[in-house]
């Protein structure tokens, strides 16, 4: 089976779980989110097919929230947070550290697919700011070497994977 | 109803009370030591969930027999992570900043020794004579717990430890009470809507069950979008079952059948913790089919968000929970008549919903003995910004200002200077110092041009450029604008390029008046909250701060050294110590390099001024200033 068919399977298998009515589509679309980290295109194929609506419609839908994203995230989501907090305590430093350091804007990710970065309007961690989300969880009092801390821990863990894997 | 109706009700809920209350005293049977630790989102991020881990460990390592439990939010956010020990023989205990190592040497200390480790103390939590209480704190002289009572010690997905700390009993009362004295009830407490706009909460409910229609639906709004609010967060990670008990009543109250908790999706625990809530209620029958042995049935579940900060506006939020794009309608109708699927529906947020459950099993005349004339209650605010106590605090209305952020709060840190408060988020004002005994109620903020909000409040000080502030919320709204009409659309966008030209020194003197005028009409003619609120920032800044926009435009100068264009960090040579390389070391970019005679000189080319060099250079030198306009820097001599 092919990485799409295997796809369009894992989404028929969710889509089996709800009903076709309309109220039902953001939950579908953030339960395939879940599976893949994005949306992808044969699933909204699928999903189009499954609740009688054009595949624009489903786009429209998805587009207009900042949760879905049409590509695959990286291995290590980052998200900064740029909550009223943590701006003014200094978000947006952070932020162009993260991009400095990867060589991507918010909504991109690195070309080796390690990691990906986004940013939010807040977690609502507002007193440990500055705040940044890697890997789900919550890092508080972020600054621009701790960036750098942080991406030396993912440049570890990957030597480490490597090694395990000779 | 019958009396024997009413009885029976009564009667299924002593049976569940009576469970609950067991449980309760034996998890506080003063034999064992009770370890309280505070895992809500905030203190996850502090590390509290290794400190659970460590003293698990440590428990077990050592055979302590002791009872750990993981709690909700305490509300002081800036002494995470938080532990509480009710150890028999001594007062319960609160240590704050606790850390791993700590968290052993509580175990090894004070649980096996009879040392309490005063050192890590934040207090004791009630009057004892062995250590000083917390509640001597200035701040507790004007804090009053209603909504935040239980928050940090009780088990949030323990439905019990709710119901034995007196949760529940206002349903069981409600249920007797009948439909309308349920709602004369909350219209007699005077109770408004905690979500911004302050409407009576009574008379919503009151149009909502004599709206025409079936079924009907409640919907607690949790999309709590504000940047820099974050009390709804704590509520439902801290105390679901409050917010479903008022849920229940609410849906009983206008006859609902069904009821949704829209809880935004960048809250992973609050989604998680509602749902184990909501499934524990179920299990009692307190949710259900005939609650309480009652004919009253009202089932109920989460909603997440997907991130759009337009669907915390109601018509919005049920476009989007009808599987469509979140944009808002003109109203009327109101969602009260015409909500979800057409159908009545009955929005409220969380805290309105949580104040439910006490104002039925306390009084109405309780509830409104708090707070002022018209804003009756409590006001539980997200105190964040540069104020030292960061975290929760819940006042009664009519606090003024100045006690919420400086007796509360604790003042401002480092010894800097108060500039401005900003209340309400992208939809409120920015403050000044002379506004600062204005108290705080629903309608004194309005009338000094900033407003309650959902209670999000963040403090500025001398380093914050108020018209960077107003950039900053104005970029929000404006990326967050649905578009569907053009004042929000179009407006916010010409006002935020005015500002971003002002805060680049590219602005000219008649850009104020522009924004004034535009803020105006945009506050007419948008559709929804969103819009019609978005120029708030902007015009309170103006009104109390236009001297600091004059100062941008007229002298390329940013007074608060804050806007990154106008200003350059410079490092003195006559201060720098030479030999110490901290600020070498602290540049992220590798602008700062050695000088001639060991002096450190930054390229200005290279520096993205992100200020770690200024808090890197020990304070003994304070070699490094910001200099505003960039032109103050002397040309450096290689």
């Amino acid at each position: 089976m092919t990485d799409e068919e295997e796809r369009i399977r894992q989404t028929r298998e969710i889509l089996r779980g709800h009903g076709g009515e309309r109220g039902k589509l953001i939950p579908i679309l953030q339960e395939i989110q879940a599976r893949f980290g994005y949306l992808p295109r044969e699933a909204i194929k699928e999903i189009a097919k499954f609740m009688r609506i054009t595949e624009i419609e489903v786009l429209g839908v998805a587009t207009f929230y900042n949760q879905f994203r049409l590509n695959p995230p990286g291995k290590h989501p980052v998200k900064v947070c740029l909550g009223t907090a943590c701006h003014m305590k200094g978000g947006v430093n952070i932020l162009e550290a993260w991009e400095r350091r990867l060589g991507i804007k918010p909504g991109q990710t690195t070309p080796d697919r390690q990691v990906s970065l986004e940013r939010v309007a807040c977690v609502g961690c507002c007193a440990m700011a500055p705040v940044s989300v890697v890997d789900e969880e919550v890092q508080g009092r972020v600054s621009p070497t701790r960036v750098d801390g942080i991406l030396l821990s993912f440049e570890l863990e990957k030597e480490k994977g490597e090694e395990n894997s000779k | 109803m019958t009396d024997k109706a009413k009885g029976r009700i009564w009667q299924a809920f002593e049976e569940i009370r009576g469970q609950a209350l067991k449980r309760w005293e034996a998890l506080k049977d003063g034999k064992r030591p009770h370890l309280l630790v505070g895992t809500a989102t905030c203190g996850r991020a502090a590390g509290a969930l290794d400190v659970v881990k460590t003293l698990h460990d440590e428990l077990e390592r050592h055979k302590v027999e002791a009872k750990l439990t993981q709690v909700g939010c305490m509300g002081y956010c800036y002494a995470e992570p938080l532990v509480i020990i009710e150890k028999p023989g001594y007062p319960p205990i609160c240590y704050g900043y606790v850390t791993p190592g700590i968290a052993s040497r509580l175990v090894q200390d004070f649980l096996l020794g009879d040392d309490p480790c005063l050192e890590f103390a934040l207090g004791a939590l009630e009057e004892n004579e062995l250590i000083p209480s917390i509640f001597d704190q200035p701040r507790f002289k004007y804090e009053t717990r209603v909504l935040l009572k239980n928050c940090g010690y009780i088990d949030p997905e323990d439905i019990y430890q709710y119901i034995a700390n007196g949760g529940y009993g206002g349903l069981a009362k409600a249920l007797a009470m009948g439909r309308e004295g349920v709602i004369e009830e909350v219209k007699r407490s005077g109770l408004r809507g905690r979500g911004g706009a302050g409407f009576p909460t009574g008379e919503k409910w009151q149009i909502c069950r004599q709206a025409a229609g079936e079924p009907k639906y409640v919907i607690c709004n949790a999309d709590e979008g504000d940047p820099g609010a974050f009390m709804d967060r704590a509520i439902l990670e801290s105390e679901p079952q409050s917010v479903i008990e008022g849920m229940i009543i609410a849906g009983y109250a206008v006859g609902a059948a069904k009821g949704y908790i829209y809880v935004r999706m960048e809250y992973p625990l609050a989604v998680e913790r509602a749902r184990t809530a909501l499934k524990q209620a179920q299990d009692l029958g307190l949710l259900g089919d005939d609650i309480l042995g009652s004919d009253f049935s009202f089932h109920a579940e989460v909603m997440r968000g997907s991130g759009a900060f337009v669907c915390g506006e109601e018509t919005a939020m049920i476009r989007s929970m009808e599987g469509r794009r979140g944009m808002p309608r003109h109203r009327p109708p109101y969602p009260a008549t015409h909500g979800l699927w057409g159908k009545p529906t009955l929005i409220n947020n969380v805290k309105t919903l949580a104040s439910v459950p006490q104002i039925i099993h306390r009084g109405a005349p309780w509830f409104a003995s708090l707070g002022t004339e018209q804003s009756r209650g409590t006001a539980v605010f997200a105190l964040a910004g540069k104020v030292l106590n960061t975290g929760l605090v819940e006042v009664p209305m009519g606090t003024s200002l100045r006690q919420l952020i400086f007796e509360v709060g604790g003042g401002i840190p480092k010894g800097k200077r108060f500039k401005a408060v900003q209340i309400g988020g992208p939809s409120g004002g920015c403050l000044p110092e002379s506004l600062l005994d204005t108290a705080i109620d629903f309608d004194s903020l309005t009338d000094v041009g900033a407003m309650m909000g959902s209670g999000g409040m963040v403090v500025m000080d001398e380093d914050n450029c108020m018209v960077d502030a107003a950039r900053y919320f104005l970029e929000f709204t404006q990326r967050e604008s649905c578009g569907k009409c053009t004042m929000c659309r179009l407006g916010t966008r010409q006002m935020l390029d005015v500002l971003e030209d002002i805060t680049k020194g590219k602005g000219k003197i008649e850009d104020i008046d522009l924004l004034i005028e535009l803020g105006q009409d945009v506050k007419k003619g948008a559709l929804c909250g969103l819009g019609k609120t978005a120029p708030n920032p902007i015009l309170t800044t103006i009104r109390y701060f236009r001297d600091e926009y004059e100062v941008h435009i007229k002298e390329g100068r940013c007074p608060a050294h804050y806007c990154k264009e106008l200003t350059a960090y410079y490092i003195i040579p006559e201060k720098c110590e030479r030999s110490c390389d901290a600020c070498v070391g602290s540049c992220s970019v590798e602008a700062i390099s050695t000088g001639k005679r060991g002096i450190k000189i930054i390229d200005q080319e290279k520096c993205v001024k992100c200020g770690t060099c200024l808090e890197a250079c020990p304070p003994q030198y304070d070699a490094i200033i910001r200099l505003s306009p960039k032109s103050l820097v002397p040309p450096s001599k290689k």
